[in-house]
């Protein structure tokens, strides 16, 4: 399936999308991400809860990306503090576990688990990245615990931009709550993200890459890198 | 429809602010330490409030007994802890289908069960989720939320203040410069034509053109039955969060020449999966709903349609504590009904069968 609908030719367009064009670029971002990000588990759509059947609604739901660890050596100097995700399978669970090269390596070092979602907001028209959490015993973090593992750059873009901030607020299908980056600004730096791209532009924005440049921008504030690679592939 | 024609705006407002929710509120068990144990407390909460609000009333009848410790406050019903950010109409309409007055609460001070509401911090958290919440339904009536956010430093605290109070007039003063307008058609310039009152409310239904189409702010709180129940006593109990399916999407307004959009327009626009066909659908892109095709499980083909699911029946919508007929015009349910967030919070219960229920 090799949809280019050039869909925003005729009238400016406000940087958002509606929900149908939002499961066609999910689908698109996560057969991408796969593509180039092997090491890495793939983002999922999961039809949401409430449409559970066999003749559900599919298109209603959300990409996930569970398990990821952010494994950090707990240096003295923040500026020497590294960050490496790795895929929780990779690691053992096992509350007893020893024998992990990585974390033996640094007996400093902690292994904090995140989940993240992203869930298309039919307010704002965009999508929202939600995250959660959690010591490998099962703890839920603390904000503050969670700004510690945010890349050093996520503060200056958050101080910097009135648009980027987390906040925290219910799961809008799992009724339980989770950090969000919240959605007010999203489709202005979306407009102009497209507007000053001539490359992204050139053809009229194509939908099935709004993930990929979304993701390229918000994935910075949580520290999850986008491979060069898969963003080439939406100025071509 | 005649119900709605007799009651004017200006009088409809001020029924929805002077609404109010009897609260019989015990204290938990485990946080009694003193015998013999205090009596409940009898409290009135406005509707279009929030039950952290009440923190102030409750405290006095509690606090000798309360064991040492930081109060972090919250209510159960019938073990479902409350959600504080719902407004307490809405919790009374949605988990009391037999309204019980008083309605019987359980407070804690202590053990804030983090894992499943979010957290609040008195007050402040209050105030902040009614502000994100109005920015949220200026964003979707008018694409952005610049009205909000410039908003005055004094006309923001006598907003809050009015909310926290109650009181009307000051409200209506300060959220007609927000110019969120309300959703006109002529259905509704009649009514409000009528009371004199409601000339202060016309500055804000000139500034709002009359709207073919637009989107209005809704959060529509579904809960299913697989049977008929008679009467309400009968009615399954929610003692589940995961049994409320809480749709927070705004509804679509299409106009159509010689039709008016009803209520029940609106609910089964926001529910094309029981509804299917309905031709205001919400979620766009209608053809592709339509067509029967594979069931590819797991398939992020859009091309592939779900089957309808068969036809539900809507057994029960509550609004403000009422139930209206569902015929009656929805910009006259969203004028006169929505909440001071700018949101129209509408409960229904669903018939559908055993397959398609939410468990």
């Amino acid at each position: 399936m090799d949809q280019k609908e050039s869909v925003r030719d005729i009238t400016p367009w406000d940087g958002t999308l509606s929900s149908s064009d939002f499961f066609s670029a999910a689908c698109a971002f996560s057969e991408k991400w796969k593509r180039f990000n092997a090491s890495v588990p793939p983002w999922l759509w999961v039809p949401s809860r409430k449409h559970h059947l066999l003749s559900s609604h599919k298109e209603e739901g959300y990409l996930s990306l569970e398990g990821m660890c952010l494994i950090k050596s707990s240096e003295e100097q923040e500026s020497c503090r590294s960050q490496t995700w790795k895929e929780e399978s990779s690691i053992s669970q096992e509350e007893e576990a020893v024998d992990n090269a990585t974390l033996v390596q640094s007996s400093c070092d902690e292994v904090n688990h995140y989940d993240f979602h992203i869930v298309y907001s039919p307010s704002y028209r965009v999508p929202v990245l939600y995250f959660r959490s959690y010591h490998s015993d099962g703890q839920p973090l603390q904000f503050g615990e969670i700004e510690k593992d945010l890349p050093d750059h996520s503060a200056k873009i958050r101080s910097e931009s009135k648009w980027t901030f987390i906040t925290q607020e219910e799961h809008p299908y799992l009724n339980r709550p989770w950090y969000k980056l919240h959605p007010c600004g999203t489709s202005e730096w979306m407009k102009l993200l497209f507007l000053g791209d001539t490359a992204l532009n050139k053809n009229g924005f194509v939908i099935e890459h709004y993930l990929v440049s979304w993701f390229s921008v918000i994935g910075q504030v949580v520290g999850l890198k986008i491979p060069l690679g898969m963003l080439e592939t939406v100025s071509c | 429809m005649s119900g709605a024609a007799t009651v004017s705006a200006s009088e409809a407002h001020k029924l929805v602010w002077e609404g109010s929710v009897p609260l019989l509120i015990h204290l938990h068990d485990s946080e009694v330490t003193t015998l013999p144990p205090p009596p409940p407390a009898l409290v009135l909460a406005p509707r279009l409030g929030y039950l952290p609000l009440l923190i102030s009333q409750l405290k006095p009848y509690f606090s000798s007994t309360l064991p040492p410790g930081v109060d972090t406050l919250w209510f159960e019903y019938r073990g479902l802890p409350l959600k504080w950010y719902i407004p307490t109409g809405v919790l009374f309409d949605l988990l009391c289908v037999e309204p019980e007055r008083p309605w019987n609460l359980t407070v804690h001070f202590r053990g804030y069960p983090s894992n499943l509401l979010l957290p609040c911090e008195g007050e402040d958290s209050v105030k902040w989720s009614f502000i994100n919440s109005l920015k949220e339904a200026a964003y979707v009536t008018k694409g952005n939320c610049k009205n909000v956010m410039n908003m005055s430093q004094s006309d923001q605290v006598e907003l809050w203040r009015s909310v926290l109070n109650g009181n009307l007039e000051s409200y209506q003063r300060v959220s007609s410069k927000l110019k969120l307008g309300t959703f006109e058609d002529e259905y509704t310039e009649n009514i409000s034509a009528v009371s004199t009152a409601s000339q202060q409310n016309s500055g804000e239904a000139d500034a709002a053109a009359q709207v073919k189409s637009g989107r209005i702010p809704v959060r529509l709180y579904v809960w299913t039955v697989t049977e008929d129940f008679d009467d309400l006593e009968s009615a399954p109990q929610i003692d589940n969060w995961d049994k409320v399916s809480y749709i927070n999407r705004p509804v679509e307004i299409q106009k159509e020449d010689g039709k008016y959009f009803s209520l029940n327009d609106a609910i089964k626009s926001l529910l094309p999966e029981y509804f299917p066909g309905s031709s205001f659908d919400s979620l766009g892109d209608a053809s592709t709903k339509q067509n029967v095709g594979d069931e590819g499980e797991n398939t992020c083909d859009p091309d592939s349609s779900s089957l309808p699911l068969e036809n539900a029946e809507i057994k029960l919508v509550r609004i403000q504590g009422i139930e209206p007929c569902l015929e009656i015009p929805f910009s006259w349910v969203v004028n006169n009904l929505m909440n001071p967030e700018y949101f129209l919070h509408i409960c229904v219960c669903l018939k559908v069968s055993e397959a398609n229920a939410l468990q």
